[in-house]
């Protein structure tokens, strides 16, 4: 259905604006993951349901909660007690909330009307992405195992408390 | 079915990608800066899921599982950095970490 994926759009384009126009950093990233997960429901909408999962699981879910981590450790301190009180405030949901709420509806209206996609587009099966990705691309997933073994070291090194050797 | 075009969904990556290239311009917090790349990772994402979907093959997924491998690689080690910068700098500015003069 092409409404669908116009409600989506304009979610995905108005949440992204505000993600980047906001100043604090948690109301940026309830913005974004509101984004993340329309830009799901697109690819819903285009036929690729096991990569919208994995948007909703691996971008929204790990890459987001690896940010709120971040962004809660940074703000350790006096002045996180009061900033706290300050998200709680109601006002700081309804943005994201309604802009969910509107996912929400049309996720609800695919469940109940399965085959509607936009675009006359097909679905692609995970059944093949699987085939292809584990065929032809098999060098590929070996190049991708050796970037995330690449990136937990480095990680790790990076992030660990200096103990006064390199500390300025 | 192939007689629609798919100029929607990549108006879409465009403004998302361009959305993103905006926030990495203007803000100067590393935090925000992350942010705006993962938007413009995602965006890139969308074209190619887009253009596998215009030709029903699954090789845009694919290439955007890979996409979503080096995102999640590169936001880890990103954000690692950024608690370096902040332990020795004490403030999230890029500016405050120009040492180079540049």
């Amino acid at each position: 259905m092409d409404a669908v994926f116009y409600i989506a759009a304009i979610v995905a384009i108005v949440s992204t604006v505000l993600a980047i126009t906001r100043l604090n950093a948690v109301h940026a990233l309830l913005y974004l993951i509101v984004s993340l997960l329309s830009v799901a429901v697109v690819f819903y909408v285009m036929g690729a349901p096991f990569v919208a999962a994995l948007e909703v699981i691996v971008y929204a879910g790990a890459i987001m909660v690896l940010f709120v981590f971040v962004v809660m450790m940074l703000n350790l301190g006096k002045a996180a007690t009061e900033m706290e009180r300050q998200w709680q405030k109601p006002g700081m949901w309804a943005g994201p909330s309604i802009l969910a709420a509107i996912l929400i509806g049309e996720v609800a209206y695919l469940l109940s009307n399965p085959s509607t996609l936009a675009f006359g587009a097909a679905v692609v099966e995970p059944k093949l992405v699987a085939i292809q990705l584990f065929g032809p691309y098999l060098i590929g997933v070996e190049l991708a195992s050796m970037l995330l073994l690449g990136a937990l070291v480095g990680a790790y090194h990076l992030g660990r408390r200096t103990q006064g050797k390199t500390e300025k | 079915m192939a007689s629609v075009p798919m100029h929607q969904g990549l108006l879409l990556a465009g403004i998302l990608f361009a959305l993103g290239l905006t926030g990495l311009l203007v803000r100067r917090n590393v935090v925000f800066i992350l942010m705006s790349l993962e938007i413009m990772l995602n965006a890139a994402g969308l074209a190619f899921v887009v253009a596998g979907s215009r030709w029903g093959q699954p090789d845009g997924q694919i290439v955007f599982i890979f996409i979503l491998t080096m995102a999640a690689a590169e936001v880890s080690v990103g954000l690692a950095l950024v608690l370096q910068i902040y332990r020795r700098f004490k403030t999230l500015d890029v500016d405050a970490a120009s040492e180079m003069r540049g």
